[in-house]
């Protein structure tokens, strides 16, 4: 896959995994950006021809203005111009459209999300039981999937702009969307249908891993949690339990199996920390669980400061990030 | 006419006398009492400084957001506070400023630009003033107690059903906004009306000023696409209110019918805001290049086809809902099409500006040349996002953004500064030349710098409506240069309305400063033009230069008045053939007390207090009912005709098709049918999306055939007893005492038929959307037999009180129109209600 030169690497100053769709990293994402170059190059060389014209018709010598104070140069350049134009461009663009939803083979790796304010439920169904995360979409590379995007509550959408264009997920519906992706390393992602008091901060990470890796990283999240070899970690395990966490949140090879907050199996593990909000360290998991409602206000996480001790805490940020 | 052959209607001088009656019958108020004159002089002043009113406080409202996005992880404001500012920023920019802001133009200069005394219904138009600034004005100060709406100004459900927004700002949105529409639905029945039938003589379709082309396509498509959202705002109201689940999928409703009902009105929008603002350019351009507008059929084509054409783009809104491809690609193309009639006006304004001998360039100039830049790029992103793969990258994104600022300042807040500098001299003082231009390259200047980052910043992965950005994504840069922009904007909107403020006042015109050629440079006072000329050219101050000391000296046609009254010449639509003198209403305080009544019904049922909502709606019916009583139908006065120049003798009252009434009664009978057909559409949409097995799901059963059936004769019976009524009111020349107390008992019962259907078969509206939607037919139904109802008794009592007879009968046409228009819709509920879901 070629790396578009252009507008938007300028731009982008050679950052990559920029969330970004002029750094493509799949093939739908390459298709978009070329068709994106024909369109700014296109449009602003139109404008640059009209703005010509409307200077021309005031600043032009008088036989030129002649020639354009007419019918013909009205019709030449309102009507026929414009229709042989987009007549081109109509065609040129279904075509594109046409490729992007070409499916590449026939069994796509089916990837489950399902959008809640303000997170990600992402599972595999294909990949046995207990293959689920929340927040982070791991993908492997060069293999086509197909995401099933639904919706727990409101309207959300979910964007990688690096891979493909959005796709909203509407609550009683399932939308289907199959891209590849071409390249390893991390990319963003973000909810992009307005849905509530957080949806500035409802974003997720995208890993992309070479196969092998991610087939290690699906049997990881498969695999029950070892249990907690030092001290602090079984504090922290314990705290879990009194403090109730477990009636949210799912932690495998343990009692609790709840479905209605992100599942913490291996949260130790992820970029970030509350739907992006936050990079992934000990410190900012203990920040959370104390002051959810100060980082995220609106959020649907009670605060915990006032519950547990201070060593608790720590306990149990050093035990959720020990789970990788 | 430069033609001395062609003599003139009426020999010079005038008598005295005549003058001073047409004076005073046009005479204002003073003091207190100004506030009751309805003359469109005033209240398209009015409407326009109000709507540049709310301009500013949305506008502020846009300011604070840039200040908040200026740099990563302000907070200015947090993050509730946040979405209530955005929302109402959009809400009352495309509600509150830019929809009134073009019809506000049409309203004070239409009928000086027809060669009309007035618009045709000067009390209505007044009334929708009314509410408009009241309610609007509530609407603001939501934001002041945390109740403004927050869910974006396209409020989508589930986020905006009860269950995800509990708080009272919804409704305000539903309620608030939602009675304000009717200001423009009002606004539009009276345009249709006045554009069509209150013409200058001889002023033929053909040689009609290209604004009122502009005005009468922007009243079709409020008459066709308002009703969508009213009834999108009614279903999320009924839903939030009496859990009636039309957007909630576990009981068989569908998030989509919000978008597909709010997309089809909000996508003609758009160019119910466009049209109007491109025809002003159309008017601008010929006088600032001394030359007739080049292509000017062409240009009507283009703004008609441009309206025909935007009805069929709405889901280009839609496009990563998860719609099919195919259909996506019918609104891809049908988007592409709508650019070309734009392009179009685009190039005759080139041409046009080419075809003259040297292009003056003033403030309006200036502000014409920014639009065509500004909206030319706006359009071209429009194309762009308009390629479906494009706007799935694009879509609620900052380029999206980008987007429609430049497309709506463009495209008509540009034209209507130009419009301002422009008409000013028309109706009052001339705006400063010198500080025009300042104001022009501080907004031009201001707007570009504000919005073109935002193509970047969107293509750099910002999504919309997020209160702040994390750092190091590359976006700090573009949005600070944006906020710099909304600043230097700033300014510029301030410098102007100060300058507003310090030059303009209302005193009629100060002659024709920049030479131009139609009517509304005529001298004009509260009565319009002294008297009313013949026309035959698209330019008629160009063809005639003599024109305006003929029309002043009352030489033409109704120089004074035939019966002491207020009056207006009605044409015939096509060709402007003088067919009669209208009788028009005066000042009167009816008007501003029904908005009293009508704001209030609608603001205290957002909190939902019942007993002072009743009150309200009292206080408003009884006021529309004085005001029909004293203010309609005045009947044939004198001896119902007069002379009103060259030997023309015209009745001064009329009834049935001729008359003015008939027609806003019409337009309005095409409302309530564009309604009604949203609500079929409704009930058609929630059955596709749960399919023939589940319509009705098992467990609820069918409506009773036999109440159905007894509905459809009631209701057929209603509309024929009026019907009837009318024929014999006509030939007897008295309306017989059986006749109304029939159709009401009809009425009544077939309505009561249409419920029992329901409630007896035992369908609870909550429990499905099969449900929910056969109730909402029968509710809807309810409004029209409740304003059935109040019309049959008003009627009969005009006939009681010897108001009501065989010659003058506006009132029981008016009634019979829309009872027979009921009694069709009732029976199409009917039979759909019914027969559908049997035929299934």
């Amino acid at each position: 896959m070629r790396v578009r030169a252009g507008l938007g690497l300028l731009l982008l100053a050679g950052c990559s995994g920029a969330q970004t769709p002029l750094d493509p990293w799949g093939i739908q994402a390459d298709r978009i950006a070329t068709l994106s170059h024909v369109l700014f190059w296109g449009g602003g060389a139109i404008f640059l021809l009209v703005m010509a014209f409307v200077a021309l018709a005031i600043l032009a010598p008088q036989r030129w203005r002649a020639r354009m104070g007419s019918r013909g140069f009205l019709i030449g350049g309102g009507i026929v111009f414009p229709v042989v134009v987009l007549t081109a461009l109509l065609g040129y663009s279904l075509g594109v459209s046409r490729a992007l939803t070409q499916p590449m083979s026939d069994a796509p790796l089916r990837i489950e999300i399902v959008g809640r304010q303000y997170w990600w439920e992402v599972r595999y169904p294909d990949l046995g039981e207990g293959a689920v995360t929340a927040n982070a979409l791991h993908l492997p590379r060069g293999r086509e999937v197909e995401l099933h995007l639904t919706s727990g509550d409101v309207i959300h959408s979910v964007w990688v702009p690096n891979l493909h264009g959005k796709l909203d997920m509407i609550p009683g519906r399932v939308n289907r969307q199959r891209l590849r992706a071409d390249r390893v390393g991390t990319l963003r992602g973000q909810c992009t249908e307005f849905c509530g008091t957080q949806h500035t901060l409802m974003a997720f990470d995208v890993v992309v891993q070479e196969p092998e890796e991610f087939d290690a990283w699906i049997a990881r999240q498969r695999a029950p949690v070892p249990a907690p070899e030092t001290e602090e970690h079984r504090r922290g395990m314990q705290v879990f339990g009194e403090a109730g966490c477990g009636a949210c949140h799912a932690v495998r090879g343990t009692p609790w199996a709840a479905r209605i907050a992100p599942d913490l199996s291996r949260v130790g593990s992820r970029p970030t920390l509350a739907g992006g909000a936050l990079p992934n360290n000990r410190g900012n998991l203990a920040g959370w669980i104390a002051a959810p409602q100060d980082i995220k206000p609106g959020n649907h996480m009670p605060a915990y400061a006032r519950a547990l001790e201070g060593s608790d805490l720590i306990a149990l940020a050093s035990w959720l990030d020990s789970l990788r | 006419m430069s033609d001395a052959s062609k003599t003139l209607p009426h020999s010079l001088p005038r008598p005295p006398e005549e003058l001073g009656l047409l004076e005073r019958a046009w005479a204002a108020p003073t003091g207190f009492r100004r506030l009751t004159e309805i003359n469109n002089n005033l209240i398209g002043p009015l409407f326009v400084i109000t709507a540049l009113g709310f301009l500013l406080l949305a506008g502020l409202l846009g300011v604070l957001i840039r200040l908040q996005l200026a740099v990563p992880g302000l907070q200015i404001i947090d993050a509730d506070t946040y979405n209530q500012v955005f929302t109402t920023h959009g809400t009352i920019m495309m509600f509150l400023f830019s929809v009134p802001v073009v019809e506000a133009v049409g309203i004070a200069l239409l009928p000086a630009m027809l060669g009309a005394r007035e618009m045709p219904t000067p009390r209505l138009g007044a009334y929708a003033y009314w509410i408009y600034l009241i309610g609007g004005f509530a609407f603001f100060l939501s934001l002041f107690f945390g109740a403004a709406p927050d869910g974006g100004w396209f409020m989508y459900p589930p986020l905006t059903g009860k269950a995800h927004s509990p708080g009272i700002n919804t409704d305000m949105y539903l309620l608030g906004i939602g009675f304000i529409e009717i200001s423009a639905i009002a606004g539009a029945i009276e345009l249709i009306t006045g554009i069509l039938r209150c013409r200058a003589p001889g002023m033929t379709l053909g040689r009609m000023p290209v604004f009122a082309w502009g005005m009468l396509v922007f009243a079709g498509m409020v008459v066709f696409a308002f009703p969508a959202v009213i009834i999108a705002s009614t279903l999320l109201e009924l839903e939030r209110v009496f859990d009636w689940p039309f957007f909630i999928p576990e009981r068989g409703g569908d998030p989509m019918l919000w978008q597909h009902l709010f997309w089809f009105f909000g996508h003609p929008e758009v160019y119910i805001i466009f049209l109007p603002a491109a025809a002003m350019v159309s008017m601008i351009v010929p006088t600032m290049a001394r030359t007739p507008l080049v292509g000017h059929s062409l240009v009507i084509l283009a703004l008609v086809g441009t309206a025909f054409l935007s009805f069929g783009l709405w889901v280009h809104h839609m496009y990563t809902t998860g719609i099919p491809g195919l259909s996506l690609a019918f609104f891809a193309s049908a988007g592409f099409a709508v650019s070309v009639p734009s392009g179009l006006q685009v190039f005759a304004w080139i041409a046009t500006m080419a075809a003259g001998k040297k292009v003056r360039i003033a403030t309006p100039t200036l502000f014409i040349l920014g639009f065509l830049f500004i909206f030319s790029l706006g359009g071209l992103t429009g194309v762009m996002v308009s390629v479906t793969p494009f706007d799935w990258q694009a879509h609620d994104t900052y380029f999206i953004v980008a987007h429609l600022h430049y497309v709506l300042i463009g495209g008509m807040v540009f034209p209507i500064l130009a419009a301002l500098y422009y008409w000013a001299p028309c109706i009052g003082t001339p705006l400063s030349e010198r500080m025009g231009k300042w104001v022009f390259w501080l907004l031009f200047v201001g707007v570009n710098v504000t919005f073109f980052p935002m193509h970047i910043s969107g293509f750099l992965g910002m999504p919309r409506r997020i209160y702040t950005y994390p750092a190091g994504m590359g976006l700090e840069i573009w949005n600070m240069i944006s906020t710099i922009g909304a600043l230097i904007a700033l300014i510029g909107g301030l410098l102007l309305l100060f300058d507003i403020a310090r030059s303009f006042r209302l005193t009629g015109g100060e002659g024709n400063p920049w030479d131009a050629g139609t009517m509304e440079w005529l001298p004009n006072r509260n009565y319009g033009p002294r008297s009313i000329p013949t026309i035959d050219s698209r330019y008629p101050l160009w063809k005639n230069p003599r024109l305006s000391e003929e029309v002043e000296a009352g030489a033409h046609y109704l120089p004074g008045t035939l019966t002491g009254r207020r009056e207006g010449l009605i044409t015939s639509p096509a060709e402007g053939i003088p067919q009669y003198v209208a009788v028009l209403p005066g000042p009167s305080w009816t008007h501003i007390v029904a908005a009293i009544g009508t704001a209030g019904f609608f603001l205290v049922l957002t909190v939902e207090w019942v007993v002072p909502a009743a009150a309200f709606g009292t206080l408003a019916l009884a006021a529309f009912l004085r005001w029909l009583w004293t203010g309609t139908d005045f009947g044939p006065i004198g001896e119902g005709r007069g002379d009103i120049g060259g030997g023309l003798v015209l009745p001064t009252y009329v009834t049935g098709p001729l008359s003015t009434s008939w027609w806003a009664m019409g337009a309005l009978m095409l409302v309530m049918g564009s309604a009604y057909a949203c609500v079929l559409g409704s009930y058609l949409f929630l059955w596709l999306v749960n399919g023939d097995g589940l319509w009705p799901p098992a467990g609820i059963g069918l409506p009773l055939l036999d109440r159905g059936l007894l509905a459809l004769g009631l209701y057929l019976a209603a509309g024929a007893a009026v019907w009837g009524g009318g024929a014999l009111l006509r030939r007897r020349g008295s309306l017989p005492f059986w006749v109304i107390p029939l159709a009401l008992l009809a009425l009544a019962g077939g309505y009561g038929a249409d419920i029992a259907s329901l409630w007896e078969a035992g369908l609870s509206p909550s429990s499905h959307a099969y449900a929910s939607a056969s109730y909402l037919l029968v509710t809807w139904q309810g409004v029209n037999v409740i304003a059935g109802g109040i019309m049959l008794l008003y009627t009969q009592a005009r006939s009681w009180a010897g108001m009501l007879d065989g010659v003058r009968r506006v009132t029981y046409d008016n009634t019979m129109l829309f009872l027979i228009y009921t009694a069709g819709q009732g029976a199409l509920g009917v039979l759909m209600q019914h027969g559908f879901p049997r035929l299934l």
